[in-house]
């Protein structure tokens, strides 16, 4: 015995504890990490699982075919996703073009300009929008908006016919524009609430210093706050366009479900998660419609994990520079 | 001595000051018509509907006269929806654990965190159909059944849960865990005894927003629960949900049905705020945070 550490009889220190009682120990981190791991195969085992089931359908028309020929036909079982695609894309980028606007302004607002016992109840209504089903947003679309809008849609394709795609054509009751619209509304609080939350990490030594040299307050937003947040609030967007692309409900019920390409704003379109949504009932029983919907399901999967990985890249530069994680708030 | 005076800003620098905090405050009202939009004509059209006869019948599936309520609706999304958070809670709260305790900045809590990203942006719909595979046409347990709704549903709060709970564990402060260290009490110990009771109130609430997303999905519900019309409690067979109810009665695009779809959403909607709120309010009062 040395410098009076009391040992027990087989020599461990009495501080030790016995092998017995670290067991717990052992267990539960082994038992975390474990868990922790599963993720991981679980989204691998994911993607192959998907990728087997759709193989038919990629066999058939090749990954490219299916992914970029324009004919979706149900009845001669022909399958290329190209209109639903570009029915995605075309909702997704409308979603963004108003949805990020406002929700950036929305953010600025709540953040340097409300009065101090306003924010966090400002901040509380923007977040609840993301609390309201998608399936309610489709049903108030459905039965609110659409008829609403139907005679100012026609208006503005009338008034505004001579600019390709934005006037002109026939105006459907659903349509790409009320599809986006509706996505506009349900991608508002998660972009929202990300810039709020980079805006925050605006150091105030910029925004003192800019007010300091004779800024006005709009004048320091757009010199401190806007240049600083700008990677964050990119990478919020995408995520934004992440949630639009792969948003089915309230979607399928706006759009009209027509598989072809529309030529104009107010034309019918479909999206990939919504010919997913509507068709699979029926194609249980047709093999190779199911694993055409399946595919498409996929294309989704890859579209949307590409879009979240350069968001993630964009928003961890934010927390990079800032030096905190970036949680998202509930929206997320 | 000379005094230096300020020039005062020009006419038009104030101007565009104005003119731009009036814009942000417009945008600021813009977003928060929809929310009022949308409880303003759920109030209207759908409180019509609640009845007693309304929540005590299951829908009738017959073409003309009495459609029913919403009864095997209600019963099925609360039975569902406590299921999924059965699992996903639990599995969420781990691998936060994990990740705040034991993994911290390691390359492979790294990967697990970025990973654990990704799986929020899925799309709720690709859920639905990966357990569909998985479990429907794989034959497990046979049929369309409600616990494979449930497990869909799961899957996709348990992102919400885990970011939500590292969140709230990260903000338990090093000083507490590192005085139960030194006091002599193993790892696992101030896991149960100190970390988690800290954190108690900030992981119910993270819980709770999860829970009040996934009541509110449609999609990963339809091919995976599917839906019969009569009220059942056996998450082994088909089961109808609040969802999957509105869903249908808005394609059906019949008068009746119409009706009965925006009272299930007031219902639903309601849940999803009051579950909202009680996290909101619980959050009011956690420690940290």
């Amino acid at each position: 015995m040395e410098a009076g550490v009391a040992t027990t009889g087989g020599g461990r220190s009495v501080l030790e504890r016995s092998p017995l009682s670290r067991l717990p120990d052992k267990l539960l981190r082994w038992g975390l990490t474990a868990l922790a791991g599963a993720i991981l195969v679980l989204i691998a085992y994911f993607f192959v699982k998907l990728y087997i089931e759709a193989k038919p359908a990629f066999d058939k028309f090749g990954i490219l075919g299916f992914t970029f020929d324009n004919n979706w036909d149900v009845s001669r079982n022909i399958y290329g996703a190209w209109p639903l695609v570009v029915g995605t894309l075309i909702t997704s980028a409308i979603a963004l073009v108003i949805g990020v606007p406002v929700a950036v302004a929305t953010a600025v607002y709540i953040v340097e300009l409300c009065p101090r016992r306003l924010r966090q109840p400002l901040s509380m209504l923007v977040e609840l929008l993301a609390a309201v089903p998608s399936v309610v947003y489709g049903l108030w679309a459905v039965f609110v908006v659409i008829p609403k809008l139907l005679p100012a849609e026609k208006w503005f394709a009338k008034t505004f016919d001579f600019i390709p795609f934005i006037g002109g054509g026939a105006v459907a009751g659903p349509n790409y524009f009320i599809g986006g619209l509706v996505l506009a509304i349900m991608i508002l609080p998660i972009v929202s609430a990300i810039s709020r939350e980079v805006i925050t990490t605006v150091p105030v030594e910029q925004k003192e210093a800019a007010l300091a040299l004779g800024a006005t307050r709009w004048e320091m937003i757009k010199m401190a706050v806007l240049p600083y947040s700008r990677s964050g609030i990119t990478g919020a967007s995408m995520l934004g366009l992440g949630r639009a692309i792969g948003e089915t409900i309230a979607v399928t019920l706006v759009i009209g479900n027509a598989p072809q390409i529309g030529h104009h704003l107010f034309s019918q379109g479909y999206t990939l998660a919504a010919v997913i949504a509507n068709e699979f009932g029926e194609a249980a029983s047709t093999p190779i419609h199911r694993a055409a919907l399946i595919a498409a399901g996929l294309v989704l999967f890859v579209l949307t994990l590409v879009i979240n990985a350069i968001a993630r890249a964009f928003v961890l530069r934010a927390e990079r520079k800032q030096g905190t994680r970036i949680a998202g708030g509930a929206a997320a | 001595m000379t005094t230096a005076t300020l020039q005062p800003i020009s006419a038009r620098r104030r101007r565009t000051d104005q003119i731009a905090r009036a814009l942000l405050l417009i945008a600021t009202l813009i977003a928060l018509v929809p929310l009022a939009l949308v409880l303003y004509f759920l109030i209207k059209k759908g409180i019509g509907t609640w009845t007693w006869h309304f929540f005590s019948t299951d829908p009738s599936g017959r073409f003309f006269g009495d459609p029913g309520g919403i009864k095997s609706a209600i019963v099925g999304t609360v039975l569902i929806v406590a299921l999924a958070s059965a699992i996903a809670v639990p599995i969420g709260i781990g691998v936060a654990l994990y990740l705040v305790e034991y993994g911290k900045d390691s390359r492979f809590a790294n990967v697990v965190r970025y990973f654990v990203d990704v799986l929020t942006g899925v799309p709720s719909i690709v859920f639905g159909l990966f357990i569909y595979i998985v479990l429907v046409l794989g034959g497990v347990g046979g049929n369309f059944a409600g616990w494979k709704g449930s497990i869909a549903l799961a899957l996709l709060m348990l992102p919400v849960v885990t970011r939500s709970a590292e969140v709230v564990l990260k903000l338990v402060p090093d000083s507490l865990r590192e005085a139960a260290l030194a006091l002599g009490a193993p790892r696992w110990r101030v896991v149960a005894r100190v970390v988690l009771p800290s954190a108690a109130s900030g992981l119910v609430t993270g819980s709770l927003l999860a829970i009040a997303r996934a009541a509110g999905e449609t999609a990963p519900l339809l091919f995976t629960a599917f839906a019969v019309k009569a009220t059942t409690f056996d998450l082994g067979g088909q089961m109808n949900s609040l969802p999957i109810q509105i869903f249908n009665d808005v394609r059906q695009a019949q008068d009746r049905l119409v009706e009965r779809a925006w009272g299930a959403a007031l219902t639903l909607v309601m849940m999803v705020l009051l579950l909202t709120l009680v996290a909101r309010l619980i959050q009011r009062r956690s420690r940290f945070a």
